[in-house]
């Protein structure tokens, strides 16, 4: 039975469900690689996410217009973004523990909109697949890629781009010296505060495109906890990426990858219990950090507030 | 001086002491009042599933009874992190509710060193049937193979494809009977039928249900089911792929009135009722309890908009029937 694995139609199905299942982290875990390669760690991705989802998904339901729903979870990310900036910038509060607080800020803010706004699980009609002309007429790799939903498409287009930005541009130098060395910038005249500022709004903002592409792309659904820990996972793949925007693509889609295969493994009735089927992803995951991590070091300034020595 | 201060320490504690034993005798008039039901469970009550058949259940004791001045009730919904749930629990016992229901298997341990704490008010726990010999705990649970059997017998008559999915959470108690049924069901009626088991690992992460019920789809999959409340990932995807989805738990059919066929839904009042009587005698626990289609506990809910053919319409109608009768048996046990 191992042998089904193998054939085409498990193939695309494992590939084209791997590439659905990535698209919130990369959304989540590339707006996290900016805010850790300037220094700060939000744990409040989760927290984000969920306000996000519900956003998008009250806005498209009421108004009809899913662009408008996806414009106010990037809103609604970015306040969140704006509190926990001041929290960690200005009041250099502990970056752990606030963004915990702003996890659970989120989670009983989104559930308790959803029991007073909305009352009960509603579908809405998300954003549909959208079929790139010629691309999606490949064999095989049309099916795999170029069939999917508009979401899919910029979480994918994000990673290139977040890539170019902090690598290639002044704006990626500047949020890599204040991550690296904040005294050392603030001495060259770069605004530590202000780069930070930038970088985790910009990380809440992405966050709520996270929440959207779930609850009215992906899933067109909004339940309570409907995230069930992805966020965190993605803050876990950026330390897997090696806070590298194509490393994150990769941990992203190993992740979801192997989820998909188990789900597979399962279906063809491939005899391995569900319970280490569905461990596979973390298991991997787990292992590949373990082997990669001694050769990658961290933001030297991660999860350190900046204070000016006057 | 330091004399004094000492004294009117004592005072003050002894004072407060005797005002506690004296607010003792003002209990019994509280028997007057309604019955006061306290309810904590893992998600939310309108979940379309777990949670939500005990709100509901608990709505339609209330209108039996009579409205708010026979039975009271309130609930702490989305607990799925068992040391709040306990801490609800406890609190719920010290506010002196005369029943206090904990939904959710996960809480069972808590209730275990909670409940001797409280000696005069009830516990009710479920799913399941152990009441760890405690004298003020009792236990329910639901037969949920019979009505997985019968959406199993619906779902393999109406396949065209031969291939059916279930998007289970985790291999384990009630789930675990509802998809052995449907399983056993769907074998027992269309011997070319090849039911396709997932099980996710989690109750909670809608986005694995719904791509497991993509993988569903991608296997060929025409009919679907799932139980618990991240199902309503799944049963998008059944309405996206025209699949036909089968529910539990709660009413699902609002969610994809066009897909859903049947539900088995569980009406815990047929419980809560038979405890309420008990403790009205005094009798506070030590009993377990089990819903299922001979009790009226569990009930298979057609969706009025599906157009069922007749014959199959029949043939779900002996099947129940036949569960109630003892002449079928899903043959599941734990």
């Amino acid at each position: 039975m191992i042998s089904d694995l193998f054939s085409m139609t498990v193939l695309v199905g494992i590939l084209a469900s791997g590439i659905r299942l990535a698209t919130p982290y990369l959304y989540a875990a590339i707006g996290e690689t900016f805010g850790q390669r300037s220094g700060v760690l939000n744990l409040g991705v989760e927290g984000q996410m969920l306000l996000g989802a519900f956003t998008a998904f009250y806005v498209a339901i009421q108004t009809g217009n899913l662009w408008l729903g996806v414009l106010s979870a990037m809103i609604v990310g970015a306040v969140m973004g704006l509190a926990m900036a001041f929290v960690t910038v200005n009041l250099q509060a502990v970056q752990g523990i606030s963004g915990i607080g702003f996890y659970l800020f989120g989670l009983g803010l989104s559930d308790l909109l959803f029991q007073r706004v909305l009352g009960t699980v509603e579908t809405v009609k998300g954003f549909p697949k959208f079929n790139l002309p010629v691309l999606s007429d490949l064999p095989i790799v049309g099916e795999i890629f170029f069939q999917q939903n508009i979401l899919v498409y910029i979480s994918f287009a994000l990673v290139p781009l977040a890539w170019f930005v902090l690598n290639k541009t002044t704006l990626g130098l500047k949020i890599r010296a204040v991550g690296e060395n904040p005294e050392a910038a603030d001495s060259l005249g770069v605004s530590v505060a202000r780069i930070r500022y930038l970088t985790i709004i910009l990380g809440g903002t992405l966050s709520g495109i996270a929440g959207a592409s779930l609850s009215i792309a992906l899933l067109n659904v909004f339940q309570q906890n409907m995230t069930s820990g992805l966020g965190f996972i993605a803050v876990a793949l950026v330390y897997f990426g090696a806070w590298r925007p194509f490393g994150v693509l990769g941990g992203a889609l190993l992740f979801s990858l192997v989820n998909s295969l188990q789900l597979w493994v399962q279906v063809l009735g491939i005899p391995i219990p569900s319970d280490i089927a569905v461990m596979m992803p973390y298991i991997l995951t787990i292992l590949v950090l373990v082997i990669s991590v001694s050769r990658v070091r961290a933001p030297s300034a991660l999860t350190k507030p900046f204070k000016r020595e006057e | 001086m330091k004399k004094l201060r000492w004294i009117l320490i004592v005072l003050l504690v002894v004072g407060l002491l005797l005002s506690a034993c004296q607010a003792q005798p003002a209990a019994p008039e509280e028997e007057e009042g309604p019955f006061q039901i306290a309810v904590v469970m893992p998600s939310s009550i309108n979940d379309l599933a777990f949670s939500q058949s005990m709100y509901d259940a608990l709505l339609r004791v209330q209108e039996e009874m009579g409205g708010e001045e026979a039975m009271t009730f309130d609930y702490s919904d989305g607990m799925f992190v068992v040391d709040d749930a306990a801490a609800a629990i406890r609190d719920y016992a010290a506010e002196g509710y005369d029943l206090v229901i904990a939904h959710g298997s996960q809480y069972g341990s808590s209730l275990q060193e909670i409940a001797p704490d409280f000696p005069e008010t009830s516990f009710v726990w479920g799913t399941t049937v152990d009441t760890f010999g405690i004298d003020n705990i009792f236990a329910y649970e639901a037969a949920s193979d019979e009505g997985g059997y019968v959406n199993g017998v619906i779902a393999a008559s109406l396949t065209e494809s031969d291939v059916l999915g279930v998007v289970g959470p985790i291999e384990t108690g009630d789930a675990k009977l509802y998809v052995d049924g449907f399983v056993a069901g769907a074998e027992a009626t269309n011997p070319d039928v090849q039911v396709n088991v997932n099980y996710i690992g989690s109750f909670s992460d809608v986005a694995l249900a719904s791509e497991a019920a993509n993988t569903h789809v991608a296997a060929g999959a025409d009919a679907m089911t799932g139980t618990a409340q991240m199902v309503v990932g799944a049963i998008g995807v059944a309405e996206e792929n025209d699949a036909m989805w089968f529910g539990t738990q709660s009413s699902q059919t609002e969610l994809a009135p066009d897909v859903v066929v049947a539900n088995q839904i569980y009406r815990w009042e047929v419980v809560l009722n038979e405890i309420i009587d008990l403790i009205g005698e005094g009798t506070l626990g030590g009993q377990s309890f089990t819903i299922n289609l001979e009790n009226g506990g569990e009930v298979i809910e057609f969706n009025p908009e599906y157009d069922l053919p007749e014959d199959v319409k029949d043939l779900a109608d002996d099947t129940i029937q036949g569960i109630i009768d003892g002449t079928i048996s899903t043959d599941v046990s734990e």
